[in-house]
């Protein structure tokens, strides 16, 4: 059978038979069931990014009254009487908190505002005019309260993700910056980018090497060493982490060990900070970086080097000029992986990191489990997936096979 | 054979092989380091120096919540092996004889829960069953669960199939054999190797799985992970220990026993020199 045989029934097939539809049919189930459970939900997660539907659902009237509303001066009286009647009738429903959350998130003390205006209209009060609402509290004549209802009213909102960002919208339309103490997640977002650089760094510093030796033994010698490289592989991150705990903490295992060595007097904090997140995470991908370098490394051909050498090349000149080139769609095949890999990565910080050591997965938690904020866990969510789905595509296109 | 020029010999290749060893260290040492300490008769996390004790590991058998923790991984992963290698390894059979310019694409959305950061994954099954009342539920950790795993068995199952000769199945189909004999009699047997393999995965995949279970879990649904994370968290005693190498000998056994069907699934390649 030589090559210009086979080539050729396989090329009449394929005009014969262009399409195999049973191959689609087989297929069929399982992206069913991806569409199902995996991608429909994820979109549908990331759609609260852009879409506001609290005001809407609550107050239906005063959505529709705010959107008409410029935004320019205080609104009439019309306004702020369907408003004052939507506010009055949730909140004897019991349904005003689901508004009152929402508007708090982008003016804090609107919650307090709306509950307080609201009792006291139950109690008696009117709310026919803006005056109304004035008289019973001042800060209805503050057009920041308006502005941010109308931001709210919905459909589509730039509200979380501008707040992901820390940016609003102020009083006058303009995109401003929010307050100081409110401005965490530019600096989240960069801590999290810079960790994962690092530890994609430290992996290559550490892998390189170790995939080298492994490519340039004979396999019956590197099968034993690459038990030690699918060892880690194999655990699972949380069973991993866990270790660096146990052996890092403060009466830990290695500090045990410095101490008996006499090289500290005082245990030494390695845990619960930058360091533990950056030795833990390296520990836990670096398996990521080695196995697809390595698969590059054993592909090249040694008869290039051969050459090299055979024309006079030191054998440094030999490995900077003819193998390093070679392997870098593999170097960048891994280094991307593990950055990111990195990039969302949850247990590990939670679990070593400090406060200041926390990653944007962390806040995404937090929204979604504590604070409750749907809108801001997806914002956060989308501005994560971007730069990961760029970096992977091209990743893609630099190294096209990742080995299981 | 095994020169590349640089770091063939001498100096060069000796501090090759040191960095590299210090490495291979920092790679297996923390892992097995758990091992010891699980064996330390004291309830300090350090070396036993006064004998060995099985104590931590009494404790985690006699714990009514981590015996839980562990039957509820088990039916979980179970569950997820038995829906996700069969979808899969359909899947894979079509792709190895797809030709269609869809293929890519069909590629990227298969492999998309392994692009995906869990945190992401787990928080949308959270906001799609939390109106559903599926979470706090078996049904939607498993649901969740077989997504994550399925890219695993299709990659494995695939990639035994890789240089799989189809024209036994055409041959077979020309005698008579309906598709289903076909498939039972003639392609499985052959790519069992590679089936196993993804199984496995499969199980793995949920049986570690951390993230998405913290999401969606409820208190009956518990799983190892759930009550190993939380333990760190909180306070971390020497039953961890004992809990962490069980899981090491437990995935190394498993993930082992794939790795060795995945490279006999390998040999039966033709095209293998």
């Amino acid at each position: 059978m030589t090559p210009s045989i086979s080539v050729q029934p396989g090329s009449v097939r394929a005009t014969r038979m262009p399409r195999r539809w049973w191959t689609f049919a087989l297929v069929a189930p399982l992206l069913l069931f991806l569409l199902a459970s995996f991608i429909v939900p994820v979109l549908m997660m990331l759609s609260r990014a852009v879409t506001d539907h609290e005001l809407a659902d609550s107050w239906p009237k005063s959505a529709a009254a705010l959107s008409r509303w410029d935004g320019e001066g205080l609104p009439d009286d019309a306004l702020a009487r369907t408003v004052a009647a939507e506010m009055l009738a949730t909140r004897q429903a019991g349904t005003l908190n689901r508004v009152a959350n929402r508007l708090n998130y982008d003016v804090v003390g609107s919650r307090t505002l709306l509950y307080l205006t609201a009792d006291r209209m139950a109690a008696g009060a009117p709310g026919n005019s803006l005056a109304d609402l004035v008289r019973i509290d001042p800060r209805w004549a503050n057009r920041t309260y308006w502005s941010a209802m109308r931001h709210a009213a919905g459909p589509l909102t730039s509200y979380y993700l501008l707040a992901s960002l820390d940016r609003r919208i102020d009083a006058d339309g303009n995109i401003a910056a929010v307050s100081r103490e409110q401005a965490v997640f530019v600096d989240i977002f960069l801590r999290t980018f810079k960790i994962s650089l690092v530890v994609a760094l430290l992996c290559t510093m550490l892998g390189y090497p170790v995939a080298y030796l492994l490519a340039s033994l004979p396999e019956r010698r590197a099968n034993p060493l690459l038990i030690l490289v699918l060892l880690p592989f194999w655990t699972s991150a949380l069973v991993r982490t866990t270790a660096w705990v146990v052996l890092l903490q403060t009466n830990g295992v290695v500090n045990g060990l410095l101490e008996q060595a006499g090289l500290i007097d005082a245990p030494l904090q390695l845990i619960y900070n930058r360091l533990g997140v950056y030795i833990a995470m390296t520990h836990v991908l670096l398996p990521f970086f080695i196995l697809p370098l390595y698969g590059v490394m054993k592909g090249i051909e040694p008869s290039a080097m051969r050459a090299a050498s055979s024309l006079g090349a030191t054998p440094l000149t030999a490995f900077l000029k003819v193998y390093l080139p070679q392997t870098m769609p593999g170097v960048a095949a891994g280094a991307i992986i593990v950055f990111t890999l990195a990039l969302g990565y949850y247990i590990t910080p939670a679990l070593v990191g400090g406060g200041a050591d926390q990653m944007i997965s962390g806040s995404i938690a937090f929204y979604t489990n504590q604070s409750l904020n749907w809108g801001m866990a997806a914002a956060l969510s989308l501005l994560l997936l971007i730069p990961l789905l760029l970096m992977v595509f091209a990743g893609r296109t630099m190294a096209r096979t990742v080995p299981a | 054979m095994s020169t590349h020029g640089i770091a063939s010999r001498g100096w060069g290749r000796f501090a090759l092989i040191g960095y590299c060893s210090l490495v291979f260290a920092f790679l297996v040492l923390p892992i097995l380091a758990v091992v010891p300490l699980s064996l330390n008769p004291s309830s300090f996390l350090v070396f036993p120096e006064h004998g060995l004790s099985l104590r931590w590991y009494r404790a985690l058998w006699d714990s009514p919540q981590w015996m839980r923790a562990f039957g509820n991984s088990l039916s979980v992963a179970t569950a997820t092996m038995l829906i996700a290698t069969p979808l899969g390894t359909l899947a894979a059979i079509g792709l190895a004889n797809m030709r269609s310019r869809a293929k890519p694409l069909i590629v990227a959305l298969l492999s998309a829960p392994m692009v995906v950061p869990v945190v992401i994954v787990a928080i949308a099954f959270y906001f799609l069953f939390a109106p559903l009342g599926l979470v706090n539920g078996f049904a939607g950790l498993v649901i969740a669960h077989t997504v994550l795993a399925l890219p695993f068995v299709v990659i494995v199952v695939h990639a035994s199939l890789q240089g799989f000769d189809f024209e036994l199945v055409r041959a077979a189909a020309s005698l008579g054999a309906r598709p289903a004999t076909v498939m039972v009699r003639v392609l499985a047997p052959l790519i069992a190797p590679g089936i196993a393999a993804g199984a496995v995965f499969a199980f793995m995949t949920s049986f570690d799985e951390t993230v998405v279970a913290l999401f969606i879990a409820g208190p009956d649904q518990r799983t190892l992970p759930m009550q190993m994370f939380e333990g760190v968290r909180e306070q971390i005693s020497p039953a961890i220990t004992a809990a962490a190498t069980l899981l090491v000998i437990a995935s190394t056994v498993l993930l082992g026993t794939a790795e060795l069907l995945r490279r006999r699934a390998d040999r039966l390649r033709p095209d293998r020199p």
